[in-house]
C-alpha cells in the first residue's frame, strides 16, 4: 500500500477550490440530458437528476465510503499467487471521524462524492422519457453503495489496480485523473443496461422501416450545458491530478490546457462529420462528441502532451457521431443522451490511449487490465443487480404515462405550462 | 442469448488477471490481456444481439 503524499496548506486550499467548482460539471450533464429529452419530460428530468444526486450521496457517504476508502492505507486483502490484492477500504462506518482525517484523505472523499453524483446522472439521461423517478432514485442507491465504491476503491484507494504497479512492473498501475474509468465506463455501462432493460420509447422502432427521429427538444440546454461541463471538466481534471496522480501544481495548466484541447478536437471533428454525412452540422451530436472529448480527457489530460490530447479527442470526436447512429440504427439501442457513446465508448478509448502515449513501460498493459475489469465484471455485475432491482422497483413508466409526459404522470405539471404542446405524431 | 453474453464476459476479465499472473514477458503478457479483451467483446456483442432479438418481438 502507498503511503499517502503529505499535502501543504497551499495545494490543500487549491484542490479544494478546484473541488468546489466541479458540480458545474454535473450541472452541465443534467442540463445536456434535459434538453436532449422531450419537453414533456423535461421538469421530470431535471428534478430527477436532483433527486438522484441526493440520493446517491447519502447512500455513498453512509455506506459507499466504507468500501471506497483509500486514505486510511489499509484495506481488505487477500493473497494470491505471492501477491495481495487489496478488494475493498476499510473505512469507518457512517464516516466517524472524518473531520479529525487528514486533509489530502478529506478531499479524496469529497472527489468521491462528486464522482458519484456525476456517474448516475449519465443512465438517467439514458432512460430519459420513461424511467420513473422512483426507478431512478433505487438505481442511484444501488450503483452509490454497491458497485461505484469497489470500483473506487480500486482505482483511486490503493486498490489492486492502482497497485499494478508496485505489485507486477506494469508503470503507474492503472491511471485514472478525471475518473473515466470510474465515472463514465461505469455511468455508461450503467446506460447500456438501462436502456435494455427499460425498451425504447414507445414510437421509436416501428415494426417496418429506420427508426423514428426524436430530437431533444431544447438545443440551447444543450449546448449551454457543454459549457457549463466544460468549466467543471477544468476543475475535475486538475484537482483529479492533484488527487490520484500527485501532479505538483505546476504541471496543472498543462492539464487544464489538454482538457481544452481534447474537448475542441472532438467538436471540430464531430461537427465536420455530420456536416460531411447530413450537409449540416448537427446540434445535439456536436454537443456528444464535445462531451466525449471531455470525458477522453477524463483518462489522459494529466499523463499526456498537448497534441496526444488533441489527438485523442479527435478520434473520439470522429467516432461518437458514427457510434449513436449505429447503436440506434444498427443494433436497436434507444439512448437519448447518447451516454453510452459519449460516456462509455469515448472512456474506453481515453484509458487506452493514455496507456499508448504516457511514458513508462508497462503503463499500456496496465490501462488494458482496467479496461477488462470495467468491462467484463462490473458490466454483468450491474446488469445483474439492476435485473433484479428492475423486479421490484420496474423502471419503466405505464403506457398512458409514457403517453401524457413524464412531468404530468409524475409531477402533475408540466415544465413549460404557458407553452402549447404540439402533439406526437408517433402516438396516431 | 442475452445472458449467455453477459456470461461469458467475467471469463475474459479472469483471462486478463491470468495474463499477469503467468506472464513475467511483456509481450506475451499483453498477448493475453488483448485476449482477454476480446473474449469479453465477444461476449458484448452475444448480449446486444440478444437484447436486438427481443425487441423485434416486442416492437409496436
Amino acid at each position: 500500500m502507498t503511503a499517502p503524499t503529505p499535502m501543504s496548506e497551499a495545494t490543500f486550499a487549491l484542490t479544494l477550490g478546484l473541488l468546489l467548482l466541479a458540480p458545474l460539471a454535473i450541472a452541465g450533464v443534467a442540463l445536456i440530458n434535459t434538453g436532449l429529452g422531450r419537453s414533456r419530460s423535461a421538469a421530470q428530468a431535471l428534478l430527477g437528476s436532483l433527486g438522484m444526486i441526493s440520493v446517491a450521496v447519502l447512500v455513498f457517504v453512509f455506506v459507499g465510503a466504507m468500501w471506497a476508502d483509500g486514505g486510511s492505507g489499509l484495506g481488505h486483502v487477500f493473497h494470491f499467487s505471492g501477491k495481495p490484492w487489496n478488494w475493498a477500504g476499510t473505512g469507518p462506518y457512517l464516516l466517524q471521524g472524518f473531520e479529525a482525517e487528514a486533509g489530502r484523505n478529506q478531499l479524496e472523499l469529497l472527489f468521491e462524492v462528486l464522482a458519484v453524483a456525476l456517474a448516475v446522472l449519465i443512465p438517467w439521461g439514458s432512460g430519459a422519457d420513461r424511467l420513473r423517478l422512483s426507478a431512478g432514485a433505487a438505481l442511484a442507491a444501488v450503483f452509490a453503495g454497491v458497485v461505484f465504491p469497489f470500483a473506487a476503491h480500486w482505482v483511486w484507494g490503493g486498490g489492486w489496480l492502482r497497485e499494478l504497479g508496485k505489485n507486477f512492473g506494469l508503470g503507474g498501475g492503472f491511471l485514472d485523473g478525471g475518473g473515466a474509468a470510474t465515472v463514465h465506463m461505469l455511468g455508461g455501462q450503467a446506460a447500456l443496461v438501462v436502456a435494455w432493460i427499460t425498451g425504447s420509447r414507445r414510437g421509436k422502432f416501428p415494426k417496418e422501416g429506420l427508426s423514428t427521429a426524436m430530437p431533444g427538444h431544447n438545443a440551447v440546454y444543450v449546448l449551454f450545458g457543454c459549457l457549463v461541463a466544460l468549466a467543471g471538466w477544468l476543475a475535475w481534471n486538475t484537482a483529479g491530478a492533484v488527487l490520484w496522480l500527485s501532479a505538483s501544481p505546476e504541471k496543472l495548466p498543462l492539464v487544464a490546457v489538454n482538457t481544452f484541447l481534447a474537448a475542441g478536437a472532438a467538436l471540430a471533428a464531430t461537427f465536420t462529420v455530420t456536416r460531411v454525412r447530413f450537409g449540416k452540422p448537427d446540434a445535439s451530436l456536436c454537443a456528444n462528441g464535445w462531451l466525449a472529448g471531455l470525458v477522453t480527457s477524463s483518462a489522459c489530460a494529466g499523463i499526456v502532451s498537448p497534441l496526444a490530447a488533441a489527438f485523442v479527442g479527435l478520434v473520439a470526436g470522429i467516432a461518437t457521431p458514427l457510434l449513436v447512429e449505429f447503436l440506434e440504427l444498427a443494433v436497436s439501442v434507444d439512448d437519448p443522451s447518447g451516454a453510452i457513446a459519449a460516456h462509455a465508448f469515448s472512456a474506453l478509448w481515453g484509458l487506452a490511449a493514455a496507456g499508448v502515449f504516457a511514458p513508462g513501460s508497462g503503463q499500456f498493459t496496465a490501462q488494458l487490465v482496467g479496461i477488462a475489469t470495467m468491462l467484463g465484471f462490473f458490466l454483468p455485475v450491474v446488469y445483474g443487480l439492476f435485473f433484479v432491482l428492475n423486479r421490484m422497483v420496474p423502471f419503466r413508466v405505464d403506457p398512458d404515462g409514457e403517453r401524457i409526459g413524464m412531468d404530468l404522470h409524475e409531477l402533475g405539471g408540466g415544465a413549460y405550462p404557458e407553452f402549447v404542446v404540439h402533439r406526437d405524431d408517433s402516438y396516431r | 442469448m442475452r445472458y449467455a453474453g453477459l456470461l461469458v464476459m467475467p471469463a475474459g476479465f479472469l483471462l486478463s488477471i491470468a495474463a499477469i499472473l503467468l506472464f513475467p514477458d511483456p509481450m506475451p503478457r499483453v498477448a493475453f490481456v488483448l485476449s482477454g479483451l476480446a473474449v469479453e467483446g465477444m461476449g458484448l456483442t452475444v448480449a446486444v444481439r440478444g437484447h436486438m432479438e427481443s425487441r423485434g418481438d416486442k416492437r409496436p
